[in-house]
């Protein structure tokens, strides 16, 4: 099971902000290791960020979103206590979901 | 007797509720998963005119109403090169970020509801200098701007 995702959702005026930290290596698969063998690309493909049920972004990733991939963005609306849920899922269809409460 | 139940109670305990009731059979992993499908043609390619093509066709106009912000003019490391985009453009749907000179041009894409700011910032990977490009989809229409940045030292770790 990889890592949590550390989110943070805050309102900013009358906009709930959202910032995400989430754990992932991210390969792109043209790096090589100490004996020269090619790692294969892993990477997280899409991301999908939900308030309470409601879709509020949804992103698709190449190889080139940096290891550990941080993104923020805010959206109308939203008050303290709503729910703020992120979803990944990377090209081995490994998927991890985080929630955070607004505040 | 009623060990089983408590294992799974135990075990259960540092899961989510969407594994646990995944685990459980109650729901479908694939179902809580994002729906919609990954654009793997246009991740795929190396220029600006076959990255338009595999998002949806259309000529970029280029647009003082596309911003960069919180973006450096010299990258210390390739590896983690903050990005920020925001779009002042009517209607934008979408916020997509290429990097010219990276192995495949396009890195991200995000696609913006309405009620969503159409501004969004992350980190990308930078294999040397390059034009960057913040491209919007706005009301069927696409807006470019570009903005050239430095790497000291290349992003691709090889």
């Amino acid at each position: 099971m990889p890592d949590p995702m550390k989110i943070r959702a805050n309102l900013v005026g009358d906009s709930t902000e959202v910032k995400v930290l989430m754990s992932h290596e991210m390969d792109t698969g043209l790096a090589k290791d100490s004996s020269g063998k090619v790692i294969p690309a892993w990477f997280i493909q899409k991301v999908t960020v939900l308030h309470n049920d409601q879709q509020v972004l949804y992103a698709q990733w190449g190889t080139a979103v940096s290891k550990n991939p941080f993104m923020s963005f805010k959206f109308k609306g939203g008050a303290k206590g709503d729910k703020v849920t992120i979803t990944w899922v990377d090209n081995h269809n490994e998927t991890r979901t985080d929630s955070a409460v607004v505040g | 007797m009623d060990r089983h139940r408590r294992q799974a109670l135990k075990s259960g305990g540092g899961l989510s509720l969407v594994a646990l009731l995944a685990a459980a059979g109650w729901i479908d992993p694939a179902a809580a998963a994002p729906a919609e499908a990954w654009n793997k043609a246009a991740f795929q390619t190396h220029d600006m005119d076959s990255t338009l093509k595999a998002l949806g066709d259309g000529t970029p106009v280029p647009s003082a109403n596309v911003v960069f912000f919180s973006t450096p003019d010299i990258a210390e490391n390739g590896a983690v090169v903050p990005v920020g985009i925001t779009s002042k453009v009517p209607n934008t749907e979408s916020i997509a970020i290429l990097v010219e000179k990276n192995p495949n041009m396009l890195a991200a894409l995000f696609e913006i509801p309405t009620g969503t700011e159409p501004a969004i910032t992350t980190r990308v990977k930078m294999r040397e200098t390059s034009n960057v490009y913040a491209l919007v989809k706005a009301g069927g229409n696409y807006y470019v701007t570009s903005k050239e940045i430095k790497v000291t030292l290349g992003g691709c770790g090889g």
